[in-house]
Order: C-alpha cells, then sequence, then structure tokens
C-alpha cells in the first residue's frame, strides 16, 4: 500500500532526473562542441603502383595524429585524419577532395603522394583557395604559380635540376674526370624531368652525351639496354628510373659488366627496404639521390623519436620497415602544418598560408623555409653512395657508413670511392 | 652502334624472354583462347602464384620453381571453384558476355587488394642462387634468372600440348572448345571438361608466377603490366594454339630485345604490337590459328 506523501516526492524525483538528463545532455553537446576534431583530409595511394611509398607516408601521418593529440591537439582540438585510397589513379584525385570538402567537411587538406596525383588537386585547390601541402612532387607550380601551395620534398626552387645536380657535380670533381655520359630512363613524367635536368647539367659542365634514351616503364628486360649503353662505353651512367626499372637495369649492369667510372643518379627504389635487403652487395658503388639516412650529419631533433614509433609499427603493417625515404618528410609536411594552425590561432586557409609562406618550421628533417612556387628556398637532395654493403641483413643499414652522404658538403659524411669498379671489390 | 655481338645478344635475350612471355600466356591461351572465356584476372593469379613462393622463399628459402610447381594443385582446386562460380552466375544464364568480364574484373581487383592487405606493397623478389648468376659463350651473355623461366616455360608449352592432343581430357577440352553440344551426345559433361580446363590454366599461373618474381620484383599490381601482353601473344599466336603461344612469345620477346638494342627502347612495346596488328591483318585467326 502506497503511502499519500510518495506520490510527490516521485513527482520530484522524475523532475530531477529530466532536468538531471537535460543538464547532461547540453553538456555534453557543449563538450562535443568543444572537442570537435579537426578534420585533415587528404587522398593516398594506397593500392596501385605508388602505394609502397603512400602507405608508409599515411603511416607516418598518423603517428604525426597520434602524437598531436597526446599533446592537447591543435587549437585544443583533437587531430582527426579522413582518407581515401586514390589507387595510384589520378582520375580518382578530384572526387576524392570533392566528397573530403563537401561531405566530410574536412578543415584542412594535405595531397596524396607522387607529382601525378597532385597535378590533378592543383584546379581544386586554386578554386577553392585551400592551403595544400603536397607530397614529393616534382615541379607540379612551375605554371599555376598558386602562392598557397607548398612542396615538402627537398628539391629546391628548382627541382628539374635537383636529381642531377648533385651527381654531375661530385662527378666533374673526380680525377681522372669523366668524359662521356650516358642518359637512360623510364617514360614517364619523374624520369622525363630528371633526364632533363641531366641534358642541361651536361651541357653546364661540358660532359658529352654518348646515349641518351628511355623506356616503357612495363620493360620486362633490361638486358638489351645495358647492353646497348655499354656498347657505348660511357664514364658516367645517369639512370632515371622507378623501382621495378631501378631493380632490373642494376641486376642487368652487373650480369652484362657494365663497369662505368659512376653510375646511379635518379633511381627511385633503391632507398626502399626490400630493395636494398634483396639487392645487398649488387648496390655498392652506384652513387644515388636520397633524402636521408642515418649518418650523423642527419640527426636533426626529433628524427630518432619517430623511428622509435615508426620501424615498430611498419614492421606490423607490412610497410617499408626502415622508411628512410618518405616517411619522415611526411611527418614533418604535418609538422608545418600543425605549426601553421598553432601559431597562426586559425583554420582561415589565407592565414596559414601567409604564415607558412613567412616562417622558418623546425621539423624531424631539420629547418624548412618555402620559397619560389611552394618549394625549399634552398634544395638539399643528397648524394648517398652504397659502400660495403654485405649480405641481405638489413639491419647493416640501420646505422651509419653503408651510404654515407657525399653532397652536399655541408653536410658530408664520407667520401666516394672511384671509380664505381673499386666499390665493387 | 651495330655490331655482330649485340645483334647475337639481342637474338638470345629475346629467345629468352619469349620463353618466359609463353609461359605467363598458356594459362590464358587454354581458358580464352580455347573456351573462349576471357579470363582478364589470370595476370592476379600468377601475382598470386609470386606471392607463394616469395612466402615460402623467404621464410624457409625453399626454390620458388619447387613452390610454383608444389602449388599447381592448390591453384587447380581454386581454378575449378571460380570456374563453377562463374558458371553458375553468368553462363548458365546466358549473361556471360559483359557481365562475366565484370565478374572477372572484380575478380582481379579482389586479388590484388587481398594481396595489398595481406603482405603490404612493398617490392618483393626472391633470392636462389640462380638469379644471380650469368654465363657467357662466345660474347653472348646468359642470364640464368631469364634461361630457367625460358626452359621452364617451353617444358610447359611441352607439357600442355601432349596433355591436349595425347589425353582423353585433352581431347575433349579441345572438343568442348569446338561443339559443345556434339560433346555432350558423346555422353561427356562439357561443364566438368571446362572445369578442368579452367583449373589447369589457373595451375599453370602457379608456376608463371614462380617464373615471374625470379625475374623482377612484385607488387600486388604488378599483374596490370602484362594483361595487354597475355591477351596480345594468345591472339597472335592463334586462339587456342598452345605451340603457336611459344611462337608467338618469341616474336614478341625478339622484337622487344631487338628495338631496345638498336633502335631506342621506347619503341619495343609499339613495334610488338604492330606486328601482332600486321599479322592479324594479313592472317584474322594469328599465326596457328583455326
Amino acid at each position: 500500500m502506497s503511502q499519500p506523501w510518495i506520490r510527490p516526492l516521485r513527482s520530484w524525483a522524475l523532475i530531477g532526473a529530466l532536468t538531471g538528463m537535460f543538464v547532461v545532455a547540453s553538456a555534453g553537446t557543449f563538450v562535443a562542441q568543444a572537442a570537435d576534431p579537426i578534420k585533415i583530409g587528404l587522398g593516398m595511394a594506397l593500392t596501385g603502383g605508388l602505394s609502397a611509398n603512400g602507405k608508409p607516408a599515411l603511416l607516418a601521418m598518423q603517428i604525426w595524429k597520434d602524437d598531436v593529440n597526446k599533446k592537447g591537439g591543435l587549437l585544443g582540438r583533437p587531430v582527426e585524419l579522413v582518407f581515401y585510397d586514390d589507387q595510384t589513379n589520378p582520375a580518382t584525385v578530384p572526387g576524392i577532395y570533392a566528397k573530403l570538402l563537401d561531405v566530410d567537411k574536412v578543415d584542412l587538406v594535405v595531397s596524396g603522394y607522387g607529382t601525378n596525383l597532385i597535378a590533378p588537386l592543383m584546379p581544386i585547390a586554386m578554386e577553392r583557395k585551400l592551403t595544400v601541402i603536397g607530397i614529393f612532387g616534382l615541379g607540379n607550380n612551375e605554371k599555376y604559380r598558386y602562392p598557397n601551395y607548398f612542396q615538402i620534398s627537398p628539391t629546391g626552387p628548382d627541382p628539374a635540376t635537383s636529381t642531377a645536380t648533385g651527381f654531375f657535380e661530385l662527378a666533374a670533381k673526380q680525377t681522372p674526370k669523366p668524359q662521356t655520359v650516358a642518359l637512360v630512363g623510364a617514360d614517364a613524367e619523374y624520369p622525363q624531368t630528371a633526364l632533363g635536368g641531366a641534358r642541361e647539367l651536361i651541357k653546364r659542365l661540358g660532359f658529352k652525351t654518348v646515349y641518351d634514351r628511355t623506356y616503357p616503364p612495363s620493360t620486362v628486360d633490361y638486358t638489351p639496354i645495358v647492353r646497348a649503353i655499354k656498347a657505348t662505353n660511357p664514364d658516367i651512367v645517369f639512370v632515371a628510373s622507378y623501382p621495378p626499372d631501378s631493380v632490373g637495369m642494376l641486376r642487368a649492369a652487373h650480369e652484362v659488366g657494365l663497369q662505368p667510372k659512376i653510375m646511379g643518379g635518379g633511381m627511385v627504389g633503391l632507398q626502399f627496404t626490400t630493395v636494398m635487403a634483396s639487392m645487398g652487395p649488387m648496390l655498392n658503388g652506384i652513387v644515388n639521390y636520397d633524402y636521408w639516412v642515418p649518418e650523423p650529419t642527419m640527426m636533426f631533433p626529433g628524427i630518432q623519436d619517430f623511428y622509435k614509433q615508426y620501424q615498430p609499427r611498419a614492421a606490423k603493417e607490412g610497410v617499408d620497415t626502415l622508411g628512410y625515404y618518405l616517411p619522415p618528410y611526411a611527418y614533418a609536411a604535418m609538422q608545418v602544418l600543425g605549426q601553421a594552425v598553432e601559431a597562426s590561432k586559425s583554420l582561415d586557409q589565407q592565414k596559414i598560408a601567409d604564415y607558412i609562406r613567412n616562417t622558418e618550421f623546425s621539423t624531424i628533417v631539420g629547418k624548412i623555409r618555402f620559397g619560389k612556387n611552394g618549394e625549399w628556398a634552398k634544395g638539399r637532395t643528397l648524394m648517398v653512395q652504397y659502400q660495403k654493403v654485405q649480405g641481405s641483413d638489413i639491419e647493416q643499414f640501420r646505422g651509419p657508413g653503408k651510404k654515407p652522404v657525399l653532397y652536399p658538403e655541408e653536410l658530408k659524411s664520407g667520401n666516394i670511392i672511384y671509380p664505381y669498379s673499386a666499390a665493387l671489390k | 652502334m651495330f655490331s655482330w655481338d649485340l645483334l647475337a645478344n639481342a637474338v638470345v635475350s629475346g629467345l629468352l624472354l619469349g620463353g618466359f612471355y609463353a609461359a605467363v600466356s598458356l594459362g590464358i591461351s587454354l581458358i580464352f583462347g580455347l573456351l573462349e572465356i576471357a579470363n582478364i584476372a589470370q595476370p592476379a593469379f600468377v601475382v598470386l602464384g609470386a606471392y607463394a613462393a616469395y612466402v615460402l622463399n623467404n621464410a624457409y628459402e625453399v626454390d620458388p620453381i619447387l613452390t610454383g610447381l608444389a602449388f599447381t594443385p592448390v591453384f587447380y582446386v581454386l581454378g575449378a571453384v571460380v570456374y563453377r562460380v562463374y558458371y553458375e552466375s553468368f553462363e548458365r544464364r546466358g549473361d556471360e558476355a559483359l557481365r562475366g568480364l565484370v565478374f572477372f574484373f572484380g575478380l582481379l581487383f579482389i586479388l590484388e587488394v587481398s594481396l595489398s592487405l595481406k603482405f603490404g606493397v612493398d617490392y618483393r623478389l626472391v633470392q636462389t642462387a640462380y638469379t644471380k648468376t650469368s654465363i657467357e659463350f662466345g660474347g653472348v651473355g646468359i642470364a640464368f634468372r631469364y634461361l630457367v623461366p625460358c626452359v621452364i616455360g617451353i617444358a610447359m608449352t611441352l607439357a600442355l600440348y601432349l596433355f591436349l592432343s595425347r589425353t582423353f581430357y585433352g581431347r575433349a577440352i579441345r572438343a568442348v572448345s569446338q561443339d559443345q553440344q556434339a560433346l555432350r551426345l558423346m555422353g561427356v559433361n562439357p561443364i566438368q571438361i571446362k572445369t578442368i580446363a579452367f583449373g589447369v590454366g589457373i595451375a599453370a599461373a602457379s608456376l608463371a608466377g614462380a617464373l615471374l618474381i625470379c625475374i623482377a620484383p612484385v607488387i600486388p599490381s604488378t599483374d596490370r603490366d602484362y594483361i595487354g601482353r597475355m591477351f596480345a601473344i594468345t591472339v597472335l599466336g592463334g586462339m587456342g594454339s598452345i605451340g603457336g603461344t611459344l611462337v608467338a612469345g618469341i616474336i614478341l620477346g625478339v622484337a622487344e630485345s631487338f628495338m631496345a638494342t638498336f633502335f631506342g627502347p621506347s619503341w619495343s612495346l609499339a613495334v610488338s604490337f604492330g606486328i601482332l596488328l600486321i599479322a592479324l591483318a594479313v592472317r584474322p585467326a594469328g599465326l596457328f590459328g583455326r
């Protein structure tokens, strides 16, 4: 039997509960608004030809996101990455960024990996007045000159000659000075640009070209190409290639016995862990471009902490285990964006772009200042030489000595073994 | 730049490459050439075979060719299952033309993405003694990583030719490509025969994949580089002609090698496909087609 005072008590309890729920719900809404994540959107090559670099790049960006969120996020809000697989297909890029901007309502964008995937983003960025950080695009902004585009690879103000400059300047310093050059590369955008730069350097430094040919990227057998090069007896062989052709050219050079005085230049892929492990001693003597190597001159603040996180996660996810090529730069791109957001205290695209344009950034790949066309104000493409590589153990590449930096002078950590044949002994 | 040494080397390189091309094209020659099923997922099965070879070579240093051979029964069963699904879903309903093509397109992407998820997207290579060895005979260099796939390609061609011409099931496969109704009247189930043929075609991909990873590094999307070549070789050789596949592979291989040596490698693929067009203009059924 219920007591008469119980009914009003029940009513007050109900009112109290409803009020409480309302207050909690309101507070929840308020908290949710305050903690709404800052969304950074991107398309990335997670499948297709460039995915071997796209996946490690994404992993590096995720590590940056985790690091930033551990420190409280940006502008007091957590950071969220919204990404889609562009399948290494430029045709997917406009759709991906339209979805990111119109459906996912991202606050900021960064590009996918590579020149061909950045190219379709440029008109979208210009139309919508976005600030874009490009991930390893070669000369994407040469024609557009869009002021709010910034590019993270250290190719410098003249991307076309960035790969060839160090290689040919090094060659010109050797005694006896090499005279003749063979140029070879794939029929694709990056190799064509790099070969164009090489031709300019050859003219400038007074070398003589004895072979200048390109090949289709789907070539299976490289031995006929290498034999034709060998028949011209060049002192220098400059190769601008993508990973499968880099491997094919190197193997063919060893099979055919091609031994110029200096070989390499723009071979993409020789920097990748699995390729280094598989090629092993075949790499010895190759002088090639690189962006980061574990040499004492390259130990910028924060880089070792980054690798402490990256390498175990990469091993687990089956992506580039060492990650010396693209990952630190992908992380640095996010550092630039993050620092610009914090400093300008805004998500306004123009304010962020203005800040990036006028500031020198401290990142895990060193100090970065952007200049003409959004490229690094001063280029820093390294030339390294593979030396004393033994067997296929990747552990040997974790420390210094296997890829000493030969160029530029201010980052030099070792001396070239010249001629090429001496490095093979 | 002409020299007899270069010419001899170009011809030998082309022959070796041709043997390898035949090995990767035999499966499609059987499935597309004889059964007239446009299995554009075939190169993805070849890449799957390459990954099987990679896994065992990487973990236990097993020779990739042995792995390729050992996995042929597994691939045979896989092929039989794929054909049954295709038959039940499309062929039986008469939808095989366009929808069947979409089915194999889908299968290609599923295989590619599955490999990406499982193995990541790093370039994978194998280590064997012969992938690093080469010999020279009178100025002609022979790299074992091409010689071994060529020899195996020729052996595969011979084995498939003997199977199709000397065994009951082989003759039944050839019969099913000519007249299914007649075969049925003779008490043979054409679907069972097609299942066997499809299984054999996919089994060939296991070995072809092992040869592929001996020659070049592989990523899940490597299959896309081979789709055009495989179909071109099948058509040039003549639909369903196993010997023709070997000859067509060698023609394309020699043409590529010759162009790469003397006229610039850029022209090699264009000339190969130019040969295909000319051959089809003269002989629309292909070199050895019926």
